[in-house]
Parts: structure tokens; C-alpha cells; sequence
């Protein structure tokens, strides 16, 4: 352990050392290569991703989020918060300092007025902003002097990093921007491929929907860095395609999301010149049961509601044999390789909040068959399906129409059919799946089906949205036209009654406490919810480039800056 | 010293001088020996190579292998037979074929014969025909399974219920072409000679549509049923494809190939084997199509 260590570190410190002595500009050109080509430099007017990562290595929010999630200053000197007297003690505003001195790459000052004027430019009525959500609950902002921003909430706030913070908010400069407020945003065409930004990197040249030039930012603020003089975004073309270009021929880089089967990614990775990098957020595929009887037999608008109780899955044993049969590595063997990990948790991630539930990932067939025949489920007619009551084990199991997904079904049939379940099959085109119609008998929400299967997961780092969600009020039902997030239509005073408590807590290790109940309570204590897989987003990049830290929390060129050719 | 006397063939039922036609015909006959080779795999197949059921366990220890003697074509992602795979698949998908195409001629023959031959019928037979035609396919098709899965399913189970009604559905929106080109025929037919000869005789539209005009109309129909073929095992594909086929676990040979799509370019086979499997059987249906259609016409037949 300690040996491994110490090299680890050594390695390490061989690894950083190169970047720590590089000079700006030394290492030539990094291409990167994106399988959606970039359309637009301006995160506030497209909410692709490819924009948002694309526009994030030029401009830059006030703080955003490093690999584990937590924040990080970019233009500002530290993160406010209520010890040091950044935020108000009522939570309702929040000050942001920016950092002496800092320079646009056309050589002017950045000022506060250039970050009260993105305020003013996404918030504009007439603008339509992509991003608004980050501004919710935004009463104003100020500039309180040449370098300090306040902005102000209409009431207390828990989590007031969301205006300029991460990839998605980031500042534009005010000089140049000026024109282009409220409905004139999308005809400013120059500004919007070419901003002026705070980043490693500035725009020379814009193609839409194919490439991206871009040279080292010479006002950058550290002066050191980046170790690249230009840089190009090439896009266009398929996930395999990219990856190849990557691992196989060493035409780029690096590729974002590159998400190819297994096999593919095993046969890629064994050319040599390059690996895959995982970003794991918070997704996660699951099962969920339904606590309710979706029998075609009851008239419509009582199927699969609280009125009728689910024939067996109600019974727990029923849940955790079906839980034990089966085996999550080679779902994710199969399913995503590289790119996803077992997973007992629906959360997952930040580290702080995922509970250390791992009970399920052993496989156990005979115990589950040991368990169901202790609680009374025996084959009693010898059609090699168990029973109980007149109630017999036979599934529907539904999902969309994915070939992963087709596979865990054909997978997850075979376990639990040597448990002695039967279950029948139903993939639903996505688009209907989740379309949230509610005229069509299909949809995840009105789950005429006894198990469906679906990835799920929540925005930023802070779970207490999600987990609201299993709240007996969030069920989806007739009264209210079926929407809802709370699938199973679980209901549970306790988890209702903690899930208020989470969400008037402010210390956040106590928090990180409660969300670990709540996970608890709907997997390892009830099986309402059967995770399986933990899914990342899967990146290549060459083994030439070094420095890469991949990131799920906010833009996987977080620290382009630091990005260096390995030598 | 010369011999006047021509030879004359001896006599021959019609069903023998189409099949003597059909047999000159060497596509044909190469079509009509692949097809049934394909119809022979899929139907005695499964008795001389019997599925063997593996554990998951087990399976996922002999996932993606090349053919062996174990496995003759190899082993999918998750380890299972891909020939017993490819038997199962094919029954379904030829079964699919046949039968919807069988629904579209019925149809498509009938309105066509009604329009034609009926001047009354003619309008208000082609406005329908031309309804359908100008109906987009596959939002009907969606529309339809998902209107009547479940109930079709409570009555016939999910198997069954799903072949019923991907079978009625495809044959119901495939008989548009076969009705024009019907009408088309029967109208030129009807004002031919022998055609007036009967009806002046005074025999029933019946036994004129009969026997008069239907042996006249097989060879177009002959032609178009055999393009339904192939278009119903692709249209089939489509429906597996956006979910509104069979369940999941239910392979037909347009599953098994979207199923390979991603696998392409490791496992080159496992889109080859059905890819064959379906291009054998369109080109076959195409090609003894072809040859009836020489030997059902009595103006070739002979030459």
C-alpha cells in the first residue's frame, strides 16, 4: 500500500512536472475533435453541450466546478461564503470579488459592470436565454465597486452558486456585447462565434457546424500557461469515427464522448496511442417496481394507481430476490465496459453524498430462490413459475428501445427465470417512452407494467431536487393528468417528513447525512428502486496529451490551461 | 421421301406447360431450390439443431465467438447460438412475409377486379386506393399497434397477438399497387373479344371475372407479389426497429441485423448471416416471380 503510494506520487510528480516548467505557447497545436460540430461560441443562445464545452475553453464564469465537484475560483480571488462574509447571513445575497487586475485577450480590463451586464443580457424578457434557470430567483445585481458584485435573491437561498458559476453562466464583455441585448442576441453573428473572453484560449477563426480555430490567450492571467499556441475543434461525423481518430489513427487529441460498445472499446484501446477517460456524474440506469396492479383487467384510470396494490411486488422479499438474482458487473461488462461501475445507490456521486451501500453487488441465485421459498412463493402447479395465493410470479418488464437496454432485458429475463420468475418483454420507442403524453398507455409515467427500466440523474452536485422525487405526493395518477416523478408510487411518511428536514438543513455535512438515509431508504431498505449500472460519459484522448483531468460536474476543458504534450 | 407429317406434341394439362416454361427459365429454378433451402433451415432446423438453454453464467463465458463446432455461426454479445437465432428469426420473418404479402394480393386483386370490371365501383374503389396511398405508412402503422397491442395480446398472447397484427397491418397498407395495377388490366380485358363472346352468351360477371379475366391478370399481380414480399420483411424490420414489433427477446432476421449494426465492424458476421439471409430470400421470391410470370403468360409460353 505505502509502496504503491509513494510511486503513485513519483509518478505523479513526473507526470506534472513538465507542465509546471512549460512555457506559454511551447507545445505547438492540441486538436480536439467533437462527434456534434460546434454551431455558436455563446453558451447563452444553444444548449448543446458541444457549444457549451467549446465556448468554455474562451470565456469563463466567476467559479466553477473542479473533478470532484467541488468549487473552484476562476475570475474571482476565493468562493464567498457565509464565514467569510461573502454571503449575507440571511442567505439572500451573495458578493463576488473578482480577482485585481484581470484582462480581456483584447487587452481591456475586466470590470464588474461587464458581469452586471451578463446578468442584464441572459435575464432580458426579450432574449429567450438558454441558460435562465442559472438566474432563478435572481432579484438584482450590482456593481458595489470597480471589482465587487452583489446579487441579491428574492429569499433565502441554500445554494446561491448559480448565477456565473460553472460552464453554462459564463462572463461576456460588455463592450462588445452591448448591442446584442434582449431581441437582437442571435443577429449578432460575429460576436457570437468570436467572443472575447477570459480563457487560455481566444477565437481566430469560426466555421459553423465544422471547426474551430483557436490561438493561446496572450493576456491569459497565468502567465505560464497554456502550454499550447493554437488550438482546433474539429467536428462532425459519429462517436466511432472520433474515438477512432483518437485511439486508432492519432489524427486528434482528444474526442468527447465517444460512447461505443464495449467490444469496440476494448479493440481501440489495445492500438496503444491513446485511452478512454470516464466522467462520472450522477446517471444511473435502474429498475423501479411498481407498487401499484397495472392489470389490463381494471378500467382505466384505476390501473396502476393507489387504489389496487401490486399483486407481489408489494411483498419486500419478492423485490429483494429479484435485487439478488442479478449479477451488475456483467451488465456493465456488456453494456457500457469502461464507461459505467455497479452500483447499489441511486446516489451516486458527489462522493460525499454516495452512501456505502455495496450489499447488492454480489450475485446470489440461491439465495434469492432460498428467499422466496421461505416467504411462501413455492411452484405449486409445477409450470416451473412460483406462486403464492393464486398470485404468480409473471413480470411485464418494460423499457425503451436501445440495443444496451434490449441486452440487460434478455439478461435480467434469464436470472430471474432461474429464480423462477417469467417475465415478458416490452421495449417502447423512446420518444413515446418519455414523451410524457398523457393519451398514450406507453409512457414511463403511467407504467402499465409491473418493472420498467430507465437512467435517471440530477443537475449539479447537491441531490435534494432528486430525491424529492419519491415523495407520496410526486405520483403520477389520473387527478393529476399523470405527471410525476415518483414511478413506483412509493409512499412512506418517514422518507416525506425527512425529505422536508433535508431541505431547510444548511450544513452541509449533515445534509450529505440525510441524502445517504434517503438513498438507503428507497434501495438497500426497501428495493423500491434495483440500480444497476453507474454511467459515465466516455472521452478519448491520445496518449500525447498529458494533463487531462476529466470532469462530470462542469466542462471537460475545466483546465485546458493546464493541458501539455507529453514529450 | 418427304416426310409431311409434323409432330405433334402430345397433349398437356396447363399446369404441365407452365411448369415446362417455368423450368427454361434458370433463375427460377436457382431461386426456387434457395428458397427452399432457406424455408427447409427454418422449419426442420430447429429439430436437428435443438436449442440448448445455458445459464447466464455460462453464456457469458462463450459470448462473441467465431463459428466452431459448438457454434457453427458463432455466439452473439450475450453468448446465445447464433444459428438457433437465425432459425427461430427466419420462421418468423418468412412467415411474415408470406402472409402479409398473401393479405395485400388478396385485397389489392379484388378491389382492382371490382374497380375494372364494375364501372360503378370504379370511382369510389380508386378514391379509397388512392386514400391509402396518399396515407404516410408507418405514423398508420404506430398508430395501429398501439391502438390494439394490448387487447390483440390479452386475447392471443404476445407472440401471436403481435404476429396478427404487424401481418394485418403490413398486408392492409401493401395492396394500393397491386389494385392499380389490376384495374389497369381488367379495364383493357373486358373490352376484349373473347370477353364479349362470353358476356353475349349471357354467362355471369362471376364466371367471366373467373375464368376469363383473373388467368390474364395473374402475371402483373405474380410481379407485384412478389415485391411485397420483400417489402413486408423490411417493413417488419422498421417496426421491430422502432419498438411496435415483437418483444424484444422475439428475433427476426431485421433484429438480428439492427442488432449487429453496432458489432460491424469487430464481428463482421453477425450482419452478414441475416443481411444473406434476407437478400437470399427477396432475390429468390424476385427471381421465381420473374419466371412464373413468363410461364403464366400463354403469349411466352412456347416461344
Amino acid at each position: 500500500m505505502k509502496l504503491n503510494s509513494a510511486l503513485l506520487g513519483a509518478a505523479c510528480a513526473f507526470a506534472i512536472a513538465p507542465a509546471a516548467f512549460a512555457e506559454r505557447g511551447t507545445d505547438g497545436e492540441v486538436k480536439l475533435t467533437f462527434p456534434q460540430a460546434v454551431s455558436i461560441m455563446n453558451p447563452y443562445l444553444s444548449s448543446g453541450t458541444k457549444d457549451i464545452y467549446a465556448a468554455s475553453m474562451v470565456i469563463e464564469p466567476l467559479a466553477g466546478f473542479d473533478d470532484s465537484g467541488n468549487l473552484i475560483p476562476k475570475l474571482v480571488s476565493e468562493i464567498p461564503t457565509v464565514e467569510n462574509g461573502g454571503i449575507s447571513e440571511d442567505l439572500t445575497s451573495i458578493t463576488w470579488k473578482l480577482i485585481p487586475g484581470l484582462l480581456w485577450s483584447d487587452g481591456s480590463p475586466v470590470t464588474s459592470a461587464d458581469v452586471v451586464f451578463t446578468g442584464q443580457y441572459c435575464m432580458d424578457p426579450a432574449g429567450g436565454c438558454a441558460q435562465l434557470s442559472k438566474f432563478e430567483g435572481v432579484a438584482s445585481i450590482e456593481a458595489v465597486d470597480e471589482t465587487s458584485i452583489k446579487v441579491t435573491f428574492t429569499g433565502p437561498k441554500p445554494n446561491p452558486y448559480t448565477a456565473f458559476v460553472g460552464a453554462t453562466a459564463p462572463i461576456l464583455q460588455k463592450a462588445q456585447f452591448e448591442a446584442c441585448i434582449g431581441a437582437a442576441a442571435p443577429t449578432c453573428t460575429d460576436q457570437n462565434s468570436m467572443p472575447v473572453g477570459t480563457g487560455a484560449f481566444k477565437v481566430t477563426g469560426f466555421t459553423v457546424n465544422d471547426t474551430v480555430s483557436m490561438e493561446a490567450n496572450s493576456n491569459y492571467r497565468d502567465p505560464a500557461k497554456p502550454a499550447f499556441a493554437t488550438a482546433v475543434i474539429k467536428g462532425g461525423g459519429d462517436a466511432e469515427g472520433s474515438a477512432r481518430a483518437v485511439m486508432e489513427t492519432g489524427e486528434f487529441d482528444y474526442a468527447w464522448n465517444t460512447q461505443i460498445p464495449p467490444d469496440s472499446q476494448a479493440a481501440m484501446a489495445a492500438a496503444g496511442k491513446g485511452q478512454f477517460v470516464v466522467a462520472f456524474g450522477t446517471l444511473v440506469e435502474r429498475l423501479e417496481m411498481n407498487m401499484t396492479n397495472p392489470s389490463a383487467d381494471l378500467p382505466e384510470g384505476e390501473r396502476s394507481t393507489a387504489m389496487h396494490p401490486h399483486p407481489f411486488l408489494t411483498d419486500i422479499n419478492v423485490r429483494t430476490a429479484l435485487s439478488m438474482a442479478i449479477d451488475r458487473d456483467i451488465l456493465r461488462e456488456v453494456g457500457y465496459g469502461a464507461g459505467g461501475k455497479p452500483t447499489c445507490n441511486i446516489v451516486p456521486a458527489p462522493a460525499a453524498y454516495a452512501s456505502d451501500n455495496t450489499a447488492c453487488l454480489t450475485q446470489d441465485i440461491e439465495g434469492a430462490k432460498a428467499l422466496l421459498e421461505a416467504s411462501g412463493w413455492t411452484d405449486t402447479d409445477g409450470d416451473g413459475i412460483r406462486d403464492k395465493d393464486g398470485a404468480k410470479l409473471s413480470i411485464l418488464y418494460q423499457s425503451t428501445v436501445n440495443p444496451i437496454r434490449q441486452d440487460f432485458q434478455a439478461l435480467i429475463k434469464d436470472w430471474w427465470s432461474e429464480i423462477g420468475v417469467e417475465t415478458e418483454l416490452k421495449a417502447i420507442d423512446p420518444g413515446v417512452f418519455f414523451g410524457g403524453d398523457a393519451g398514450s398507455p406507453d409512457t414511463f409515467q403511467k407504467f402499465y407494467a409491473d418493472v420498467e427500466m430507465y437512467a435517471n440523474n440530477f443537475d449539479g452536485t447537491d441531490p435534494e431536487a432528486y430525491l424529492t422525487q419519491y415523495k407520496c405526493d410526486k405520483a403520477p395518477s389520473p387527478e393529476n393528468q399523470w405527471q410525476g416523478e415518483n414511478m413506483n408510487r412509493f409512499c412512506d411518511p418517514a422518507y416525506d417528513a425527512m425529505v422536508t428536514e433535508l431541505s431547510s438543513t444548511r450544513d452541509p455535512a449533515k445534509r450529505a447525512e440525510m441524502a445517504k438515509a434517503l438513498n438507503d431508504m428507497v434501495t438497500k431498505d426497501t428495493r423500491i428502486v434495483i440500480p444497476l449500472v453507474h454511467r459515465g460519459t466516455l472521452s478519448a484522448h491520445s496518449n500525447a496529451l498529458g494533463g487531462v483531468m476529466i470532469n462530470a460536474w462542469d466542462t471537460e476543458m475545466w483546465n485546458v490551461a493546464d493541458w501539455f504534450r507529453v514529450k | 421421301m418427304t416426310d409431311n407429317s409434323i409432330a405433334i406434341p402430345p397433349a398437356q394439362s396447363q399446369l404441365g406447360a407452365v411448369w415446362n416454361q417455368f423450368r427454361v427459365h434458370r433463375g427460377a429454378v436457382f431461386g426456387l431450390i434457395v428458397l427452399g433451402i432457406l424455408v427447409t433451415f427454418v422449419v426442420f432446423g430447429p429439430f436437428l439443431w435443438p436449442e440448448e438453454k445455458l445459464k447466464v453464467s455460462e453464456a457469458m463465458k462463450v459470448k462473441n465467438q467465431g463459428p466452431s463446432l459448438m457454434f457453427p455461426l458463432g455466439t452473439d454479445q450475450l453468448g446465445r447460438d447464433m444459428l438457433t437465432r437465425m432459425m427461430a428469426a427466419g420462421k418468423v420473418s418468412l412467415a411474415v412475409g408470406f402472409v402479409a404479402m398473401i393479405i395485400a394480393i388478396f385485397v389489392g386483386t379484388t378491389v382492382g377486379v371490382m374497380a375494372g370490371y364494375f364501372k360503378r365501383l370504379d370511382g369510389p374503389l380508386m378514391r379509397l386506393t388512392d386514400l391509402f396511398l396518399s396515407l404516410p405508412l408507418i405514423p398508420l402503422l404506430l398508430v395501429m399497434v398501439m391502438l390494439f397491442r394490448d387487447k390483440i395480446a390479452s386475447i392471443m398472447g404476445p407472440e401471436l397477438g403481435a404476429f396478427t397484427l404487424i401481418v394485418f397491418a403490413i398486408g392492409i397498407t401493401s395492396w394500393m399497387q397491386a389494385a392499380r395495377i389490376v384495374r389497369g388490366e381488367v379495364l383493357a380485358l373486358k373490352e376484349r373479344e373473347y370477353v364479349l363472346a362470353a358476356r353475349s352468351i349471357g354467362a355471369p360477371s362471376r364466371r367471366i371475372i373467373l375464368r376469363h379475366i383473373l388467368p390474364n391478370v395473374v402475371s402483373p399481380v405474380m410481379v407485384a407479389a412478389t415485391l411485397g414480399v420483400a417489402e413486408a420483411i423490411i417493413t417488419e424490420s422498421v417496426l421491430s426497429f422502432l419498438g411496435l414489433g415483437f418483444p424484444p427477446d422475439f428475433p427476426t432476421w431485421g433484429r438480428l441485423l439492427f442488432d449487429g449494426l453496432q458489432y460491424m465492424q469487430l464481428y463482421p458476421e453477425r450482419v452478414i448471416w441475416p443481411g444473406l439471409a434476407i437478400s437470399l430470400t427477396v432475390l429468390s421470391v424476385n427471381y421465381i416471380g420473374d419466371g412464373l410470370r413468363d410461364a403464366l403468360d400463354p403469349r411466352i409460353r412456347g416461344r
